[in-house]
């Protein structure tokens, strides 16, 4: 009971963050997949031939994947700067709260922004004609998607030094992943030792999964347990650094 | 009561060929801290006295050592929750949560300290009358002058009525007015029976807020004693001259005698008599310049 209320102040804290930018924060979520569905789904897409259905829905699961991953991973980054530069984080150290509080505090702070932001691009969607099934599982695979980015973007936070190191995450690991795990081609387009690593993948897990949710198909076991395994895998890891702050 | 036995902190350190070493930051430090005492830890930069602070609040687990509030190793299993719920922390820079509002950070500390909503509300509108903040309460905190921030650092340390304070360099380069506002704050909590543990290299301010003084130096604890002890042993009196490699001083335990000394060196320039300070204490035990 009390690691839930601890959880919940922690939550609270970047509740009271969000709800007073909120409305720059929804302004701001909506200008990458605007473009995205200009430039891919409308521009570019109408020459692509996907099979069954348009481009435009093959692109916004695609799209919602991603995306989930950039924002939760962005939301929770701002916690590097609040242990190397502002020393914020110390507050929570000296607190007498459990690790596990402060990083389910945080994620699942970042996957309410991830949600904001894939309710944002699923409107912007149907606005430009996309026919997209919605399903519980489908919550339950963007939540997962974005537990499991935002567990990464804590433990870079946790491990890494400097800004520099910091951005080099997105450039390194996010940004390859946004174009090669199944988000804007299938990964039966990639070469065999490369489509290996794609598909071990998480995001590449989840674009399939939305996917096939949002076409109206069912959902992979294997696909939702290789998400279940990383978020479990990343908490495990996310815990263990930020327990180490705390001697 | 605070005891500290034996307190070790080494960190990796690479020596001047390269080589992977270990450099002791503190050596062996052993205490003890009377419940509702104000205690300084005085010592030059580099002295250790941040690293202590840090083991001691929990911040960084020492290499050997034991460190025990109330008679309990606040290091041993289940000990984190119950310690950290006894002690409040004044840290030496500023770190409060830059998004939020005087009054979030203040409640934030409060709710992570799991105090109930009245008693949150009533004591957070308490301290900021206490510390002459309560104006700003829905202000940013970017927006506080550096005193403010010092002040709203001892009230934010205070909310959940922590039995020992610790304060870290507690009015490092704030000006004299300010500074001397914060130590009538930490006059006042020892009179509530607060136990309040400062670092300084203020000698000022330790000899005006402490009743006893630890002097560290490289790591380990050079003496210990109230700062009238320090003064009555190494002479109550300085004469103090221009020599000829600077400033010299020279300690007695009897006016007439510094009175005598001073005489026969008519020929130096700026000859001083004057009662002796916690500053040439210090000076004496750790060969550095310290103060203003």
């Amino acid at each position: 009971m009390q690691m839930l209320y601890d959880t919940w102040t922690v939550f609270w804290r970047d509740w009271v963050v969000l709800k007073r930018r909120l409305t720059k924060f929804i302004l701001a979520r909506m200008v990458a997949p605007m473009l995205y569905l200009v430039a891919f789904g409308w521009g570019l897409g109408r020459s692509i031939n996907v099979g069954s259905g348009s481009y435009l829905d093959f692109l916004v699961p695609g799209i919602l994947a991603l995306n989930s991953m950039n924002i939760s991973f962005n939301s929770i980054t701002p916690v590097h700067a609040e242990r190397i530069y502002h020393k914020s984080l110390e507050e929570y150290i000296l607190a007498p709260i459990k690790p596990a509080s402060y990083v389910l505090g945080k994620v699942l702070a970042a996957v309410l922004r991830s949600l904001i932001s894939s309710a944002i691009i699923l409107i912007l969607a149907y606005a430009f004609g996309a026919h997209i099934m919605l399903s519980p599982l489908m919550l339950l695979v963007l939540i997962l998607n974005a537990v499991i980015f935002a567990e990464v973007g804590f433990f870079a936070a946790m491990k890494i030094s400097t800004y520099e190191e910091m951005s080099q995450v997105n450039t390194y690991i996010l940004l390859p992943m946004s174009f090669l795990c199944g988000t804007f081609f299938t990964t039966q387009a990639l070469p065999g030792v490369l489509r290996l690593v794609i598909e071990a993948l998480p995001l590449t897990h989840t674009s399939m999964l939305l996917r096939s949710l949002a076409g109206g198909g069912g959902a992979e076991w294997l696909s939702l347990s290789v998400l279940a395994f990383y978020a479990l895998a990343g908490f495990y890891l996310s815990h263990r650094a930020f327990a180490k702050l705390a001697a | 009561m605070i005891v500290i036995d034996k307190l070790t902190k080494s960190f990796p350190h690479k020596d001047k060929q390269g080589k992977q070493t270990e450099k002791l930051a503190v050596d062996g430090l052993s205490l003890a801290v009377r419940p509702g005492e104000v205690f300084g830890l005085l010592g030059p930069n580099g002295a250790g006295k941040t690293t202590t602070i840090r083991m001691l609040t929990m911040q960084l687990k020492p290499t050997a050592g034991c460190i025990a509030y109330g008679g309990r190793d606040i290091y041993s299993p289940g000990e984190a929750q119950r310690v950290k719920n006894r002690i409040g922390v004044v840290p030496q820079h500023v770190n409060f949560d830059q998004d939020l509002t005087v009054g979030e950070n203040m409640e934030l500390h409060a709710r992570l300290h799991h105090m109930e909503r009245a008693e949150r509300q009533a004591r957070i509108a308490e301290l900021l009358n206490y510390v002459e903040l309560t104006d700003v309460i829905n202000d940013n905190v970017r927006r506080l002058s550096g005193g403010m921030k010092r002040r709203l650092l001892i009230a934010r340390a205070l909310i959940h009525k922590p039995q020992i304070l610790f304060m870290d360099e507690p009015t490092v380069a704030l000006d004299p007015q300010v500074r001397r506002r914060i130590w009538d704050l930490v006059r006042g909590l020892a009179r509530d029976g607060v136990t309040v543990f400062l670092t300084t290299h203020y000698i000022e301010e330790a000899e005006n807020l402490c009743q006893r003084v630890a002097i560290l130096n490289k790591g380990k604890l050079s003496a210990l004693d109230t700062p009238a002890n320090f003064k009555e042993q190494l002479g109550k009196f300085t004469v103090e001259w221009d020599g000829e490699n600077g400033r010299e001083y020279r300690f007695f335990g009897e006016k007439e005698a510094a009175a005598e000394f001073a005489g026969k060196q008519e020929a130096a320039g700026g000859i001083l008599i004057r009662p002796t300070n916690l500053e040439d204490v210090f000076i004496e035990l750790t060969g550095h310049k310290g103060g203003l």
